[in-house]
């Protein structure tokens, strides 16, 4: 490589190695490295219980590495992304899913953007009718004034 | 518009934030008094059968085992209790632990990533309130119970069905608040 090609190598270097994950310890990967990709894919989805907002990837918790382990060892024993994610929501509720499901105790939380657009945007048309009321009625005096001026050559 | 709606509608932000308020206020009283736990989760459990361990039993501390059975409903009501002997909050719960064994309540414990000697040894020293112990030395049980951490406990009613799960040390507090009471009605 010429001198002048180290800084962009470096850089490459540097975009590639990505954020690093607290499962770097490569015991901890699986050596298919399709079959790692898919465990990273649904660690990520999975908090960390202990640390609350950590996914159990990025988590140095005891408890993550344990769950780490357990997603590895069900992805290599075939079970589909979705087996594994159901088989720890099973046991941790839906807190565990970084990404809520969509059921009867979650609904007000996704209800929410919902409701504060549907909210604001009937206040503003409200706002808005209100503020132009009807003309009031030419009063006597303002009908007279107008043929007055109608009249003007 | 009429000037007393237009008014109504400039008082609505200020009534929102004075009920936000107030629902800060009753959070924080209710941390203060142990009603609510911003880090507590229910259970998942909670109203399903008991995962069925099958472990084995603390090589050396000289107390039996127990099997998937035992967790499948026993007739009474069972406390499984998820302990380890280098869990600093599992010494102050202890003692409430022997409390509950002195009064009949059937204890089954779960040693959590430990040493069977040092499990042993806690036991001596501070007494054995378990009728059968099993090792979790990989953590995969606590797992099946939706595990944070060490000390937890879960209620199990006669039929092995989950009817409560306290996470931490059970205080004396905890007892007579929470645990008794559920004891009587699952009895």
């Amino acid at each position: 490589m010429t001198p002048a090609r180290l800084p962009a190598a470096a850089l490459a270097l540097l975009l590639v190695a990505g954020p690093a994950l607290a499962v770097g310890r490569p015991s901890e990967m699986l050596r298919d490295p399709g079959q790692e990709a898919r465990a990273q894919a649904i660690g990520r989805e999975l908090r960390c219980m202990v640390c609350q907002n950590q996914s159990i990837e990025d988590s140095e918790a005891e408890l993550a590495r344990d769950l780490r382990r357990l997603v590895r060892e069900r992805v290599a024993s075939g079970e589909s992304d979705a087996a594994v994610r159901d088989h720890v929501h099973d046991r941790y509720g839906d807190f565990v899913l970084l990404r809520p499901p969509l059921n009867l105790v979650t609904a007000p939380l996704w209800a929410v953007p919902v409701l504060v657009l549907g909210g604001a945007g009937a206040a503003l048309f409200l706002a808005r009718r209100r503020a132009r009321p009807e003309p009031a009625p030419l009063t006597e005096a303002e009908r007279a004034r107008l043929a007055a001026l109608e009249r003007e050559p | 518009m009429a000037t007393a709606s237009r008014r109504a509608l400039m008082l609505a932000p200020l009534g929102l934030a004075a009920a936000g308020g107030v629902g800060f206020l009753a959070m924080l009283r209710g941390m203060r008094d142990g009603s609510y736990d911003p880090r507590g989760v229910p259970s998942a459990l909670i109203g399903r059968p008991a995962p069925r361990l099958a472990l084995p039993a603390v090589e050396g501390a000289g107390i039996d085992g127990f099997g998937p059975e035992a967790l499948a409903g026993s007739g009474a009501p069972v406390l499984l209790n998820f302990w380890a002997s280098w869990c600093v909050p599992c010494v102050i719960e202890h003692p409430q632990l022997v409390a509950l064994q002195r009064r009949g309540v059937r204890l089954l414990g779960v040693n959590y990533k430990d040493r069977p000697a040092e499990a042993a040894r806690f036991l001596q020293r501070h007494g054995n309130p378990f009728a059968a112990m099993v090792a979790d030395a990989e953590g995969r049980g606590g797992i099946e119970y939706g595990l944070y951490g060490v000390p937890e406990t879960y209620l199990l009613d006669r039929t092995g069905t989950v009817r409560w799960r306290w996470a931490g040390p059970m205080t004396p507090d905890t007892l007579s608040a929470e645990l008794d009471p559920l004891l009587r009605r699952y009895a």
